[in-house]
């Protein structure tokens, strides 16, 4: 694994597309499902390269899904791509009902997840999907960390047989993992090794915090920073191992601190092995419509938030 | 057109449906729980869609050509799986765990326990989305076999129905049968009132042709319409078929007939020894 935060930024979502693409030349079963946003979320790949295999649904997400689950029982696999916010929220019960509960092959991809949707403000943001999804049973959840991964996650998630969500970014972001590195369902990837603290990430914030990392390193605190692409189901042999090589562990997530990565891990540590532990995420407020630098700034995101949450965190371990 | 059922068909149909009746108030009766009102609304269509119209086999359930059907309006289960243990799918006795701890029949239909059923509902206005979907993914794959679905008026208000109804007719789903379970009364409606009740949906046969649908208008409790209607929708091309069916809430026991408190009320031992008493008068 590399310890250095690589420059080359690459879009999940243009990945996606083009991935879907593939799969859908490639297997008969492979649909796109739209809501009438292929254009944002990078659906358009498949409608423009394999228009047959793509199917709109219009702006209206609850029939979309049940659609989806339909299609699922005659045998196809669908993809279905919508805003996180949308998917999460506007569907849930369909997802549920239909998808969930009688576990059916069907793929949903939650674009624009997270904070950073392009100036679209609190309406379009996401910072409860993994909350949601997580509580449902027969889900997997996954949050891919660069464009790589999420690659890889596809691959797997076209292989498993049964529901997949995938929460995705809107923006480029650096490719931190390596020409060696293979996406493990249900396992936690060690991005870099370190003995004081252990930051476990998922997603997007996986790149900021390695670069919190750094920053703490250069101040001589060692870190260690564990990738959680897997949020259900949970490498919790992973988090105990971290909770007892570093003592104290803090997560970071673009996400709300209530029910999320945070939530799940402090979930195994109160069971398991109690050891200080401090959330990075976005606290029990709304947001609103902003640049990207000022939204992670204000509402915590940013990598100065992780490296202030850290030392914080070292404090509660000393006391 | 003119129906081609025979005369032991038509009494083959009506004994069938007859005993599903009986076998509902029965099991609600045993199980303390569950619905009546709409199950005797929906029976006579029912018992047709497995007893005459659909291509389906009790023994092989999950066949790939079988004919679909959904029930969206979930809550009238028990109406179904009487049917289908009538039709061989379960024995008739395992109608008394119905709603009991580990049984194959769920107060909604389950299609993970019980083979046989097409679609998991329970929760208003999806089970005709899926129906969509499976009647899409048969013209994906060049299938032919067909989807029937079965909704509720009170059902119908919700929006999804209508997400559904638009994309259907966008793709043309002529392999689609919906039908309007019309018996104009749900759980307790827009007034608590009984005098001023109103049809929990108006003009649903303008509603779903503004949608691109074809409609067709029945008694739903005349085995002859039912099958006349289902042969019309097998001529339509291009467009996705509603059957509204004019039915009776509670149809078939005097004292449920009509009553919007039947929607899910237990039946005493009286009222169930009357209404069986009334359904074999009926039956003859």
């Amino acid at each position: 694994m590399k310890s250095v935060v690589p420059q080359k930024n690459v879009s999940m979502r243009d990945v996606f597309g083009d991935t879907l693409l593939k799969f859908s030349l490639e297997s008969s079963r492979v649909y796109a499902i739209d809501g009438d946003l292929a254009n944002s979320t990078k659906l358009d790949t498949v409608a423009n390269g394999n228009p047959k295999k793509f199917l709109q649904m219009g702006i209206a997400e609850q029939n979309m899904m049940s659609v989806a689950a339909g299609l699922a029982t005659t045998g196809l696999q669908p993809w279905a791509c919508t805003f996180a916010a949308f998917l999460s929220k506007r569907a849930i019960d369909q997802i549920q009902v239909q998808i969930a509960q009688p576990k059916l092959d069907v793929k949903m991809i939650g674009a624009y997840s997270g904070l950073l949707t392009g100036v679209t403000g609190k309406t379009h943001q996401s910072l409860e999907d993994i909350a949601i999804f997580r509580s449902l049973a027969n889900m997997v959840v996954l949050a891919p960390a660069d464009a790589i991964e999420m690659k890889q996650m596809m691959e797997f998630a076209h292989k498993y047989e049964g529901p997949v969500y995938i929460r995705i970014a809107r923006d480029p972001y650096p490719v931190i993992v390596d020409c060696k590195y293979q996406f493990e369902f249900g396992k936690a990837a060690t991005l870099k090794d370190g003995k004081d603290v252990t930051i476990i990430s998922t997603g997007t914030q996986t790149s900021r915090s390695l670069v919190a990392a750094e920053q703490l390193e250069a101040e001589g605190i060692s870190v260690a920073v564990v990738h959680m692409p897997t949020i259900k189901p949970l490498d919790t042999d992973a988090i105990i191992k971290a909770a007892e090589c570093t003592g104290v562990i803090v997560t970071a997530e673009e996400h709300s601190i209530y029910g999320g990565l945070g939530s799940a891990v402090a979930e195994v540590l109160v069971e398991e092995c109690p050891v200080p532990m401090l959330r990075v995420g976005v606290k029990d407020v709304n947001s609103e419509s902003a640049n990207n630098d000022d939204l992670l700034e204000k509402y915590g995101l940013s990598e100065g938030h992780i490296v202030k949450a850290v030392k914080k965190a070292l404090k509660k371990k000393q006391n | 057109m003119n129906s081609s059922l025979s005369k032991e068909k038509i009494m083959l149909l009506k004994e069938k449906a007859s005993e599903a009746r009986k076998l509902i108030i029965e099991t609600v009766h045993h199980a303390g729980a569950g619905h009546i009102g709409g199950p005797m609304s929906a029976i006579d269509i029912l018992t047709n869609l497995y007893f005459h119209e659909m291509n389906i086999d009790p023994d092989d359930p999950r066949s790939e050509e079988r004919d679909r059907f959904v029930l969206s309006k979930g809550h009238s289960a028990i109406g179904l799986y009487a049917v289908l243990a009538l039709r061989g799918y379960l024995p008739v006795e395992e109608l008394q765990t119905f709603d009991s701890l580990n049984s194959r029949l769920q107060a909604h239909p389950d299609m993970n326990t019980l083979p046989g059923l097409d679609m998991s509902t329970g929760s208003l206005g999806q089970g005709i989305s899926a129906a969509v979907g499976i009647a899409l993914g048969a013209k994906l794959q060049g299938k032919g076999y067909r989807t029937y679905c079965m909704i509720g008026d009170g059902e119908s208000q919700e929006g999804q129905v209508w997400e559904a109804a638009d994309i259907a007719s966008k793709y043309e789903l002529d392999n689609l049968v919906g039908i309007l379970d019309f018996n104009k009364l749900q759980q307790f409606g827009w007034s608590g009132e009984e005098k001023s009740r109103k049809s929990p949906i108006h003009d649903p046969k303008d509603r779903w042709e503004s949608f691109g649908w074809h409609v067709i208008e029945i008694d739903g409790h005349n085995q002859e319409e039912i099958e006349i209607a289902f042969n019309e929708a097998r001529e339509v091309k291009t467009k996705p078929i509603m059957i509204i069916a004019n039915t009776v809430k509670g149809k078939g026991v005097s004292f449920m007939e009509n009553q919007y408190l039947w929607h899910s009320r237990i039946p005493t031992d009286d009222e169930l020894n009357q209404a069986k008493k009334e359904l074999e008068m009926g039956a003859l």
